[in-house]
């Protein structure tokens, strides 16, 4: 296969990958209600595509199954477009002008549970790895 | 003629909203990773993106405010388009990689300067507008 028409495939995988991330993520949104507290949508969001990317980064079994164009759809295509990152500074913004100590909250929440589930999704990768 | 499809309450509105955000979602990552590739680190092109990404969203969030961009508009860009083209998860990702790589400086620095940027470019996007 010609290296334009590889990299082609790549272009597309991760397309399709972001219209599903994204539909996700706005099905979650629609699900909430709208408050003017903290945004928990986007932080559920957030914190689940933390967990889930870094444990499908690193889990064998997707190197073993999936092709790589197949693997950079489903990682930076699906996962990276379901979380979102203008949205956190946009509404941690917006909550500042309501409360500065809930908006401080949400980018400590989203930092400390974000980087921790990362951390998880890595080590339960690893841990299946070992087991085998 | 076709504003009925635009108008976000009726069932086909509903499902007009999903496809802006469908497509939104498409283009978004394509830009994304088009910047990734195209910058000789990785993390640079996240961080570009994020930051922009955040600065854009701040635009369209403050005409979506004054009514000045529609529904279906804010939709299509701000929640599919931008949300797609920024992420949490590779940021968070990246953060990580570091932090086992024991580059700690490195680490603590990239997470500063993601979200004290882009928290500073949105407060001052939005004042320049008169938000």
């Amino acid at each position: 296969m010609s290296e334009h028409l590889k990299q082609l495939k790549i272009f597309l995988a991760i397309g399709i990958g972001g219209m599903i991330g994204a539909a996700s993520r706005y099905g979650i949104s629609i699900g909430f209600p709208v408050t003017n507290k903290l945004p928990i949508e986007t932080l559920i969001a957030n914190l689940i595509g933390c967990f889930l990317l870094s444990y499908l980064l690193h889990v064998p079994f997707m190197k073993n199954t999936f092709s790589k164009e197949s693997r950079i759809g489903i990682t930076t295509g699906i996962l990276g477009a379901f979380t979102t990152f203008s949205t956190f500074a946009v509404e941690t913004v917006v909550l500042g002008e309501v409360s500065i100590l809930l908006a401080t909250g949400y980018v400590i929440i989203s930092l400390i549970g974000g980087i921790t589930l990362c951390f998880c999704g890595y080590w339960m990768a690893n841990r299946r790895r070992e087991s085998i | 003629m076709f504003l009925w499809l635009l108008d976000g309450k009726s069932k086909a509105g509903k499902h007009m909203n999903l496809l802006a955000v469908t497509i939104g979602g498409f283009i978004g990552s394509i830009l994304r990773y088009f910047l990734s590739i195209s910058m000789n680190k990785r993390l640079i092109g996240t961080w570009i993106a994020n930051i922009t990404g955040s600065v854009f969203l701040a635009i369209l969030f403050y005409f979506h405010s004054i009514h000045m961009l529609s529904d279906f508009a804010w939709l299509f860009l701000g929640v599919g388009l931008c949300g797609a083209y920024t992420t949490f998860s590779t940021f968070g990702n990246e953060t990580i990689q570091l932090i086992l790589q024991k580059r700690y400086k490195h680490a603590t620095s990239y997470v500063f300067l993601s979200v004290s940027i882009s928290l500073i470019a949105v407060i001052f996007t939005l004042h320049l507008l008169g938000y």
